[in-house]
């Protein structure tokens, strides 16, 4: 009854609607920031952003009112690790844009001109309550795959909440492949990478900054990419011993100032190491550990690195010979380390089942009854796949959770998100309520039922 | 009448003609035997029997390997028996995933142990997938301490048009794929639709190249199946020189005997629609379709012809055969009468497919079906024993049926439920209670994680 209510209140919007105010209350409320569901709550969202949440919460005069008796409200999804939006159809559907095989290019590359919003996977995902995604280009030619971008699932022409937020390389296992066939020799191309940046970071400085001597008026349209600042003008000269474009070089140079987060994908447990003891000799790197399937044997280490870490939830398999200890506890035992740690979807189907990332979080809460195992809180859980991916890259205060100036990214769920018989009924992104077709309810529509009609299922839309 | 008459007639009678020697139809056989187990009775769960019945507070007796007693809380209880407290905790017979690759695709993933896909040609009815199966795949006990899965069909991989024989294996650690065997378990033949074997060989100017390429190689194949049937036929009729053997047309000869049962990797509607056509074209008869992503936009042809269709909950796109998967696939075939399976085709979806079970259930009732949770168990257990041709035996909880069940800590079909006992023919495998009763694979002896939970 009460879903009937909020569908003809909700989900008749064929296109989003503005921004407005709007109430919601009555639901059991999830703020994502790590604490557990509020009984009876209220969400009150203003001008794209959330105005407050929580118990005792002041109703603005004239809000929009939405009846959640029965239902769970928490912030949206937050894809922690993703390909969402690069590929419509991975496999023989033509091009995909996660990665280029041949193209000359890698750590300059930016995801960004990649994504399309009109993708069916954002579509499919948004409608099961994935708001916002981490989207990391895949690595081709070097071990180093681009840079990526936070992305908004919402149903317009502008999926970009924030371009180049982070550099990605690969260090382990395929590190090593793509460096020609050893982990040393990755570690060797990292080394010989931002020993090319220091040197075009030291001839040239960003536009921006006040060492920059002129200013070319060439040069105004693209200081918005201050990567790019670094290819022209006096001083770019670079020493003839190079290996990397001046493009990937100039991409390097905010990695090794620590102005962009580098997120390093390794999985076993002396690779972690490997990795954190880069911090030694590259003090300003900020770096993201991704994957860390063997964390939980070094996670004291990891913890007192402060490194975040991205991990795969539910990883059990000794799939290859870098994920030996692979356990479900993983998470839950660096958690209990003291380690920072976000949920996302390394090489796991990660152009398109996002929406599985609410079922591994439920995973991780069902380990506390398992003996021996190490799982994790609700409220915790429900953490990891909303405000902690956000926080790694240090977005912790736009999105991915239910706080007072957030931006208002909100599901309104039939039960508890955690569950995977609970769907989403409604989604807002920056307070827009999200459409909830997509192809995939429009052919069901169509082929519920199969009896001979006077035209054909085609007409039938 | 009149050549009978001759024949009698005639002054020197033909040379006698040898009697026909019976082939070995099982050279491989399975060396399983049940582990011992204490006479067991489970208390107070409520049970899904696995053909769609419930029974709150049940009891359930496991003895000498079978169901010995199923019911209510009234039922006798044999003296002595091991008595295992089942309040407010599940019981289900173990889970069959009807696609699986573990063994033959196990987990190191390595190029060494990549033995699923025999891709020299597009017929390789020959090879058989037992034949690649690792015993010591690490999967094997994901899928049970995990998964609560007991019993599996290992299929070869999906390059070709028929990929060849699979087996049925009892989820039960083994020092050879013998050991392991499902005993009395019917064979398999895997065959293919659509992208793979086109895209496999059409990317090396081989055919077939396109779909009717795909159709084309596959009459042309089942052509000579039914010659090599018939020289058969005709030779263990009447004896005389034994024809000479082809192993892959065994495997085919086998189909049209009605000895071996067809599953057939098919995505497309359309695609599947053409392969029941072919399958009455040469007389076989499909058992099960899997993969089935449209198998929604032809419920009614898959009830009105009995094939089962194996599907995932929610899988789609990830190439262009499957790109209309929708949410609602499984609950849109059982609700066309047809049989519903959850398969995994993953060694990860293998240890959650009463997860993926949860999400077509509940996605069915969304769109109004009313389906309980106990027949939902069927899509589970009862529906792939039938794919499997070992329905008789395990698939449901019915008394002198093989004891292959899973205690749930929770309602199976929440994401919280996890496996804590599992029995094997009446044997515990295992029990999250006690370490000692995690299998560790040889691969996984001396390494770090070790007898660690998974």
């Amino acid at each position: 009854m009460i879903r009937s209510v909020i569908a003809s209140l909700l989900l008749a919007a064929a296109a989003p609607l503005t921004a407005q105010t709007i109430a919601i209350t009555g639901g059991t409320v999830a703020l994502g920031d790590g604490s557990e569901p509020i009984p009876g709550g209220t969400v009150v969202i203003r001008n794209g952003r959330i105005a407050a949440a929580g118990v005792n919460v002041a109703i603005p005069q004239g809000a929009e009112m939405i009846d959640a008796r029965g239902k769970w409200v928490t912030p949206g999804i937050v894809a922690g690790f993703s390909r969402l939006g690069l590929s419509e159809v991975d496999l023989s559907g033509g091009l995909t844009d996660d990665k280029a095989e041949s193209g000359p290019f890698g750590a300059a590359i930016d995801v960004a001109p990649g994504i399309n919003p009109s993708d069916s996977t954002i579509a499919v995902n948004r409608s099961d309550g994935v708001t916002r995604a981490i989207v990391a280009p895949n690595t081709a030619r070097s071990i180093f795959g681009g840079q990526g971008a936070v992305i908004d699932l919402g149903a317009d022409m502008e999926p970009i909440t924030r371009a180049r937020v982070f550099q990605f390389v690969e260090l382990g296992e395929a590190g090593g492949n793509t460096a020609g066939g050893s982990r040393p020799s990755a570690y060797i191309q990292f080394r010989n990478a931002l020993r090319e940046a220091r040197e075009l970071g030291r001839y040239s400085g960003p536009i921006s900054s006040s060492a920059r001597r002129a200013e070319e008026p060439l040069d105004r349209p693209i200081v918005r990419n201050p990567n790019e600042s670094r290819l022209y003008g006096p001083g770019a000269e670079r020493s003839e011993d190079v290996l990397l474009t001046r493009f990937d070089a100039a991409a390097l140079v905010p990695v090794l100032q620590g102005r962009q987060a580098l997120l390093v994908h390794v999985e076993r447990a002396r690779d972690i190491l490997n990795v954190i003891g880069l911090k030694r000799d590259y003090p300003s790197l900020k770096i993201v550990l991704v994957g860390a399937t063997e964390g939980w044997l070094v996670a004291d280490r990891i913890a007192a690195s402060r490194v975040p870490v991205i991990a795969s939830a539910v990883n059990d398999l000794p799939a290859n010979f870098e994920q030996i200890a692979a356990t479900q506890s993983n998470v839950g035992r660096m958690r209990d380390a003291g380690v920072h740690v976000a949920i996302g979807m390394i090489d796991d189907n990660d152009t398109r089942y996002l929406f599985n990332e609410r079922q591994y979080a439920g995973n991780l809460v069902a380990l506390a009854d398992v003996p021996g195992a190490s799982g994790v809180r609700w409220g915790e859980a429900l953490a990891m796949i909303t405000s902690r991916p956000a926080e790694v890259l240090g977005m912790g205060r736009e999105i991915g959770s239910l706080v007072s100036g957030r931006r208002a990214d909100v599901v309104i769920w039939s039960g508890d998100p955690l569950q995977v018989s609970s769907n989403a009924e409604a989604v807002f992104i920056d307070g827009v309520q999200q459409p909830m077709d997509t192809r995939q309810t429009k052919l069901r529509e169509r082929y519920k039922d199969l009896n001979r009609d006077v035209l054909p299922q085609a007409y039938k839309r | 009448m009149v050549a009978l008459a001759l024949g009698a007639c005639a002054a020197t009678p033909p040379p006698k003609k040898a009697a026909p020697v019976p082939i070995n139809l099982d050279p491989y056989p399975s060396t399983y035997h049940r582990y011992p187990g204490a006479v067991t009775a489970i208390r107070g769960a409520t049970v899904f029997d696995g053909e769609g019945g419930r029974i709150e507070n049940g009891t359930v007796v496991l003895a000498d390997g079978v169901i010995q007693a199923i019911g209510g809380p009234d039922i006798p209880v044999p003296e002595g028996a091991y008595q295992v407290d089942g309040t407010g905790k599940f019981v289900t017979p173990g889970i069959i995933d009807v696609h699986s690759h573990l063994g033959d695709y196990p987990s190191p993933g390595v190029p060494a142990l990549s033995d699923g896909n025999e891709a020299t040609s597009p017929v390789r009815p020959e090879v058989w997938a037992e034949h690649s199966v690792w015993p010591q795949d690490p999967g094997f006990s994901r899928a049970l301490m995990n998964g609560g899965v007991t019993a599996l069909q290992i299929l070869p991989g999906s390059a070709n048009l028929f990929g060849g024989r699979s087996v049925t294996l009892k989820n039960v650690p083994a020092r050879t794929v013998q050991g392991m065997k499902f005993p009395g378990a019917p064979y398999g033949l895997k065959m293919a639709c659509g992208e793979n074997p086109k895209r496999v060989y059409g990317s090396k100017s081989q055919m077939p190249q396109t779909r009717m390429g795909n159709i084309a190689v596959d009459r042309a194949t089942w052509i000579k199946a039914q010659a090599y049937k018939r020289k058969w036929d005709k030779y263990n009729k009447n004896g005389g020189d034994m024809p000479e053997r082809d192993l892959a047309m065994d495997t085919l000869m086998g189909v049209l005997n009605g000895q071996i049962l067809v599953h057939n990797h098919c995505y497309r509607a359309d695609e599947m629609a053409i392969m029941i056509d072919m399958s009455k074209e040469f007389g076989y008869k499909i058992t099960a379709f899997h993969h089935a992503v449209e198998a929604y936009k032809i419920a009614d042809l898959l009830a009105e012809n009995g094939i089962c269709a194996a599907m995932w909950a929610d899988w789609w796109g990830f190439k262009m055969e499957a790109y209309d998967g929708i949410k609602e696939n499984i609950p849109l075939v059982d609700h066309a009468g047809a049989c519903a399976i959850v398969h995994s085709d993953d060694p990860n979806g293998i240890q959650r497919l009463n997860q993926e079970a949860a999400k077509a259930l509940a996605d069915g009732r969304r769109m109004g079906f009313n389906i309980s949770d106990e027949h939902a168990w069927t899509w589970l257990s009862f529906n792939p024993a039938k794919a499997l041709g070992i329905a008789e035996k395990t698939g449901s909880l019915k008394q002198g049926k093989m004891a292959d069940v899973v205690l749930w800590n929770a309602n199976p079909f929440s994401t919280y439920a996890r496996p804590e006992r599992v029995w094997i023919d009446g044997a515990l495998m295992y029990f999250s209670g006690n370490p000692r009763l995690r299998p560790v694979s040889d691969f996984e002896l001396g390494q770090p994680g070790e007898g660690d939970v998974k």
